[in-house]
């Protein structure tokens, strides 16, 4: 039944394993995938163009919209970008009420993927109880945030809402009960004998290919790679507690799986501390009046529960940005899955494409091809293209 | 023995046959799934839920994939619904009424057991597409790997009843002494066979072949409408097979081990225990990988119930048979 010459399966278009569009081309000799072939772009929305036809008030709840799960990330690294360009010094209360949402996100992104990647494995009990523990965070969202995803609570200067006194005890409470559980599933995952059969030494990504991939996130974490901008450039409240930065040398899926829930511990810990801080610092000052629009450029960076986020924007004084840029980890991430698929059975590249936890939302570039297939702008075009539109605008370099 | 046409068409099409395997093996699927969502903190289905399921499919469309032969692609699945019912009738007459059964019924149930997964592969390679291709040859890889440690736990249970080849002759060994499942190498001989019988049934950890999210569904991608209706009803007829299977070579039949007639009908729960049992594994465990699933059988399983054969030939040869043993 399995002859060796090479034949095509498909995981995509549009299938069962990831709800997204994606298309992963493996080339396979019986079982054994002897190359990947990754197709992207789907779903492109062009959201740096939207954004350079939205105010700077505006462009937060959009960036929001690039991802359900990431949901603060984009807007995190978005306000942070505008505060650079226009200099503003948030207040303390709101670096510490944006951290607290930042890895509240964390944790229910990390359990979204634990559940998902025990349904890739056919361990639908694992996805469901993983969910369920996850319902207490985005409860805790809901309460701090108004809402379960899409937060809406940053603004370039500070945040929207303030965390009152009378809400830390009961959050603190339920972020106990959530430690016992989070301890709960880690163990259960990490001693489950089967899970290391299946999972262990499985879709290897070693440390110098993460780096020549440019992973980044729990992906470049999980290899050695010892990257977060958490640490590396600090902001918010992140140099103002004690957190640890999870890393771990074998780079399997194991491994990732691994790095994600123990960040999952860490978050809870910095959850605790910040609210912790909060209590002594004034309620209401949650706001630095952003009061011109900026005139220069600025960049923020996040590091978002799959990698660092990154935004540019180059404002020229109106209210509307010149230019908008967006880099989103999972793009590089992906990637790195052509080394890591192979040689590995098509059993194995169904949980090892799904380990660096893919966002397809984050991934959209485009490539204009006329009717015939011939691309339209090769990388030359495009370079030249973009330093002529520099020239006209009268800047850089 | 004397049996009327009219009678065998009864036991084939009614009861035990084809329509009682149908209901209750449908009711089955209810438990299984009922019992699935409880496990993971959801409701379940109504009862009616895998009845309405399988209606649904008999009203769809069936596409026939370009260049499957026809024959195959329609003629396997029916043949897979005709081997569960007549494996059904086999071994539930022989429970029931074991004056009718006939001699080497147990050779009879082992060749339509063997039957199933063979359908399976046929009907995938029918499909003519290379996912179904590689959920057949999975499917072919998995039944070599459980095929041998089953025929020594029943080889086990043949030995220690001192070579008996008839269900019912097994059945009354166990009722006059005990049921295998209470000595020792009986039990090695359920373990093994336990596990054989979850691969048998595509269950995690041996899903192996099916693999939604692998390979989406594999052996059966390309089936639709009432096609895929048939093969899910012989899956769901195979649930109560495998349960009644189990038993009645290990756990003696329906019969409960205490006085009087109406305690008998609590056997019923007893295949049900085995089904929840087999649930719950299959909600404890992750998809092995096929090769994983080789050597694992081809070791651990297969040395289970080799000892349990030896045992069982030690237990035999002593002066008098050990029964304990």
């Amino acid at each position: 039944m399995a002859e060796l010459e090479p034949r095509v399966i498909p995981i995509g278009p549009f299938h069962p394993l990831q709800e997204e569009a994606e298309y992963f081309k493996l080339t396979v000799e019986g079982e054994k995938v002897i190359h990947l072939d990754i197709q992207l772009g789907y779903m492109h929305r062009g959201h740096g163009k939207i954004c350079e036809g939205k105010t700077y008030d505006q462009i937060p709840f959009v960036v929001e919209r690039i991802c359900g799960i990431c949901s603060t990330s984009h807007p995190f690294a978005c306000v942070q970008a505008i505060e650079d360009a226009a200099n503003i010094e948030i207040p303390p209360r709101a670096a510490y009420i944006r951290s607290i949402v930042g890895e509240l996100e964390r944790i229910h992104s990390h359990l979204l993927w634990l559940g998902l990647a025990g349904h890739f494995l056919g361990y639908n009990t694992v996805w469901m109880w993983a969910w369920k523990y996850r319902e207490p965070v985005l409860e805790m969202c809901e309460v701090i945030t108004g809402n379960r995803n899409h937060y809406a609570m940053f603004k370039p200067g500070g945040v929207r809402r303030d965390i009152e006194e009378g809400m830390i005890p009961p959050l603190l409470q339920v972020l106990d009960k959530l430690d016992k559980k989070l301890w709960m599933l880690t163990k259960a995952v990490l001693d489950d004998p089967v899970l290391h059969a299946r999972l262990e030494g499985v879709g290897i990504l070693t440390k110098e290919k993460a780096i020549e991939y440019s992973t980044e996130g729990p992906t470049g974490r999980a290899s050695g790679v010892a990257i977060d901008v958490r640490k590396d450039d600090p902001h918010a409240a992140y140099d103002w507690i004690e957190w640890e930065e999870i890393v771990l040398t074998e780079g399997d899926v194991f491994a990732k799986a691994k790095v994600r829930l123990l960040e999952c511990l860490e978050s809870t810990k910095i959850i605790r501390q910040c609210l912790e801080k909060l209590k002594g610092l004034p309620e209401g000052d949650i706001d630095a009046k952003m009061t011109d629009p900026p005139d220069d450029e600025g960049v923020g960076r996040y590091e978002a529960p799959r990698g660092e986020v990154f935004h540019y924007v180059k404002g020229n004084g109106s209210m509307y940005p010149e230019r908008y840029k967006i880099r989103a980890p999972s793009y590089m991430n992906i990637k790195s899955n052509e080394v890591a698929v192979l040689g590995g059975s098509v059993a194995d590249a169904a949980i090892t494409l799904a380990a660096v936890d893919p966002c397809y939302c984050c991934t959209e570039r485009i490539a204009a091809f006329d009717t015939k297939g011939k691309l339209l702008h090769t990388w030359d075009d495009l370079v030249r293209l973009s330093r002529e539109k520099t020239a006209k605008m009268g800047g850089g370099s | 023995m004397n049996l009327s046409a009219g009678w065998i068409i009864f036991y084939l099409l009614v009861f035990p046959g084809f329509l009682f395997t149908t209901v209750v093996g449908l009711v089955y699927v209810w438990v299984d799934r009922k019992v699935t969502a409880r496990v993971q903190f959801r409701v379940g289905p109504p009862f009616l839920q895998p009845f309405f399921d399988f209606f649904k499919l008999l009203g769809k469309d069936t596409f026939v994939p370009e260049g499957a032969p026809r024959s195959i692609f329609f003629g396997a699945p029916i043949l897979g619904l005709a081997s569960v019912s007549i494996l059904s009738t086999v071994l539930l007459v022989s429970n029931f009424f074991p004056s009718q059964a006939f001699g080497g019924d147990l050779i009879v149930v082992l060749y339509l057991f063997a039957f199933i997964p063979i359908i399976l592969i046929m009907g995938a390679s029918a499909s003519s597409n290379p996912i179904s291709a590689l959920g057949g040859s999975r499917e072919m890889t998995l039944y070599l790997a459980y095929e041998l440690p089953l025929l020594f736990a029943l080889a086990t249970i043949i030995v220690k009843s001192g070579g008996q080849l008839k269900i019912g002759d097994l059945l009354n060994w166990q009722w006059a002494n005990r049921p295998f499942l209470y000595s020792v190498s009986g039990a090695f001989a359920f373990v093994s066979a336990f596990l054989c019988i979850q691969a048998k049934m595509g269950f995690v950890p041996f899903d192996i072949a099916e693999a939604e999210t692998e390979i989406m569904g594999g052996i059966v991608i390309e089936h639709s409408g009432p096609v895929l209706g048939v093969l899910k009803l012989t899956k769901a007829m195979l649930y109560f097979v495998v349960s009644i299977f189990l038993t009645i070579f290990f756990w003696g039949g329906f019969r409960m081990p205490v006085k009087g007639e109406w305690w008998h009908i609590f056997g019923w729960l007893k295949p049900i225990a085995i089904l929840v049992l087999m649930v719950l594994i299959k909600n404890t465990n992750p998809r092995l990988r096929v090769d994983q699933a080789l050597r694992f059988f081809w070791s651990i399983v297969l040395a289970l119930s080799v000892i349990g054969f030896i045992l069982a030939a030690v237990a035999r040869s002593a002066q008098t048979p050990i029964l304990w043993l």
